[in-house]
């Protein structure tokens, strides 16, 4: 027996009142953590995926669209832009290098992108079975998706018209699994990869069979540019010009991507207010708790200090009852946000294929602890210097 | 062994005690008598350290209680009394055994041995892993008499533990203490109002 046992002795011998104190702890601590944790999580993932990428060129529309589907590959794509002004721009002298992406399938909800092999390149993609390809229709796939859809090299993958599951099949148009890419822990991981021939191809047939009106499309149907710059001092310039002068679309990914997080921002700055006060209610909660529990055990603290234990020593119990409980919420908080992450990560997978995976501790979360500390701390001084003034004789003649 | 001389205190200028001199030797027992609200919880509390007096000497094995510091008094107790109260008090979230390990810990001791025959002497050994809450009064009186006599005391304090039985029981209760104070080799002060006690004690006193 100690006084740290017995701390823990008084706490599960008052389980309902010391578990609200907990659960409101817990509540406070897991909704932050788990915020921290999305934030540093997705914004770790953009940055992640943006790889250098100083501007983007597409279609006229919402530049956040353009940078969503170009990029991150979760959104749709404004519309196509025809080869032949994609090759002006990237033939500007400003631009340092440029890789031109075109959209127009997918195999089971994954998209199929027609890309030059730099693309490949830039994501630090490396193949792990098979080969390049080196015809139209051979396609490289990545990793997420082979190991979810379980395709094997050699696999004939007929693609559907579009980005979702649902487009019409197009009969004429089986792609051969050439290659299959290691994990690169980027977005390449959830895309299937062909020569931009491949894709030009495929929709020239089906247009001609199906749309004879377009005859505007040559072979540029569906494109979209991101380009690198040489220098960043053009960043601010080349996209104003490009907006301006062209029916084309420039879009800056770093600004595009500060703009959606500051709308992120407010709803989780709003959040996190809410759970701090959260927070602050199990401070008061675990205060309230400890001092009524202190008037109810007024006279077995008073037996304890007549078998000769000092008053420090009294105290002492008093903050450690305090401390275990808002330690432990701390601890229990930690694993509710890791097991959100696990829950948003997955429903993330779900519509978006991006997951999210990381169970280390942030250091903000460091700072949590010690606010848990602290509360801990804070809440237990009153009744820990009221049972260290309490005058216990006077507690024994009114028994 | 006890020696107090013109002992006075009062509560807030209100209360006024003064104390008549006590002069005990070692190896006898003694009863203090008196009405209600001549002071002798507060008397009790004196001897025990719990309180402080305004004026005079209290010499308890020979140490001057009054020079002591509230530290000092909290050590002394724990290595030389054993106090038995009138209404038996217990740490509630521990059980029988665990109050007296707490008891233990608290005088730096750690010895199961001594709990069992202690226990096992005042013939409730079996609710040993009661939690207090669940005992009959009897029984929580013979745990609170195991609790003054665990860590060994040189000195047994017992305030009023008789007042609330019947004669059978009143003569029961003081036979057990007195032996367990013989059996541990301990001296015994029992301070009550109950005069039915003084057929027990060779010694006492009236407030």
């Amino acid at each position: 027996m100690n006084i740290f046992k017995l701390s823990i002795k008084n706490i599960f011998n008052k389980p309902l009142s010391s578990s609200i104190s907990l659960a409101l702890l817990v509540l406070g601590v897991g909704i932050i953590s788990l915020l921290l944790q999305l934030n540093t999580l997705i914004k770790d993932q953009m940055d992640n995926n943006l790889r250098g990428i100083d501007m983007v060129v597409g279609a006229k529309g919402s530049p956040l669209q353009l940078i969503l589907s170009s990029v991150y590959h979760i959104d749709s794509p404004t519309g196509n832009i025809s080869l032949a002004e994609a090759e002006t721009i990237s033939n500007n002298r400003m631009v340092g290098s440029s890789i031109k992406i075109l959209y127009g399938d997918n195999y089971k909800g994954f998209r199929i992108v027609g890309a030059e092999k730099k693309f490949i390149e830039l994501y630090k993609g490396v193949i792990k079975e098979g080969k390049d390809w080196d015809n139209p229709y051979e396609v490289l796939v990545g990793s997420k998706v082979y190991e979810k859809l379980k395709i094997n090299l050699g696999d004939e993958l007929i693609s559907s018209h579009g980005l979702r599951e649902t487009g019409q099949s197009h009969d004429e148009g089986t792609f051969k699994v050439v290659g299959l890419l290691k994990p690169s822990n980027s977005v390449i991981d959830q895309l299937i990869i062909t020569s931009p021939q491949s894709v030009w191809d495929i929709h020239e047939t089906h247009d001609h069979d199906e749309h004879e009106n377009e005859h505007e499309h040559e072979h540029d149907n569906r494109e979209i540019t991101a380009i690198k710059f040489k220098s960043p001092m053009n960043i601010i310039q080349f996209p104003r010009q490009i907006n301006e002068n062209t029916n084309l679309q420039a879009a800056v990914p770093s600004y595009e991507i500060s703009r959606l997080f500051k709308l992120f921002g407010f709803g989780i700055e709003t959040l996190s207010y809410l759970a701090y006060l959260i927070i602050i209610v199990s401070g008061f909660s675990l205060f309230i708790n400890l001092f009524n529990s202190m008037r109810e055990r007024k006279y077995e603290m008073a037996l304890i200090r007549t078998l000769g234990a000092s008053r420090f020593q009294l105290s002492t119990m008093i903050i450690f009852e305090s401390l275990v409980l808002t330690i432990s919420g701390f601890i229990l908080g930690l694993l509710f946000s890791r097991f959100g992450v696990m829950f948003v990560s997955s429903l993330m997978e779900e519509s978006i294929n991006y997951n999210l995976n990381s169970l280390k501790i942030l250091n903000e979360e460091y700072w949590l602890l010690g606010l848990s500390v602290l509360i801990g701390v804070v809440s237990s001084l009153i009744p820990a210097i009221q049972v260290y003034k309490m005058n216990i004789s006077k507690i024994l003649a009114d028994a | 062994m006890l020696k107090t001389k013109e002992v006075e205190f009062n509560y807030d200028n209100q209360m006024f005690f003064k104390f008549q001199n006590i002069d005990l030797n070692s190896n006898e027992n003694l009863l203090i008598i008196g009405e209600s609200g001549v002071g002798k919880t507060t008397l009790m509390h004196l001897l025990a350290g719990l309180l402080k007096s305004n004026s005079g000497s209290i010499k308890l094995f020979d140490k001057e209680l009054n020079q002591m510091s509230s530290y000092q008094l909290d050590s002394f107790r724990k290595n030389n009394i054993g106090i038995v109260f009138q209404r038996p008090h217990f740490v509630n979230s521990l059980t029988v055994k665990e109050n007296l390990q707490l008891a233990q810990y608290i005088a730096n001791k750690n010895d199961n041995t001594r709990i069992e025959s202690i226990l096992k002497n005042l013939n409730i050994f079996e609710k040993s892993n009661k939690k207090t809450n669940q005992l009959s009064q009897g029984e929580k009186q013979r745990v609170s008499i195991a609790l003054a006599i665990v860590n060994s005391p040189k000195l047994i304090l017992a305030d009023e533990p008789t007042s609330s039985l019947d004669d059978n029981n009143c003569s029961k209760v003081i036979k057990l203490l007195k032996k367990q104070a013989t059996d541990f080799g301990a001296q015994l002060i029992v301070i009550t109002h109950d005069s039915r006690l003084k057929k027990h004690f060779k010694k006492s006193i009236e407030l």
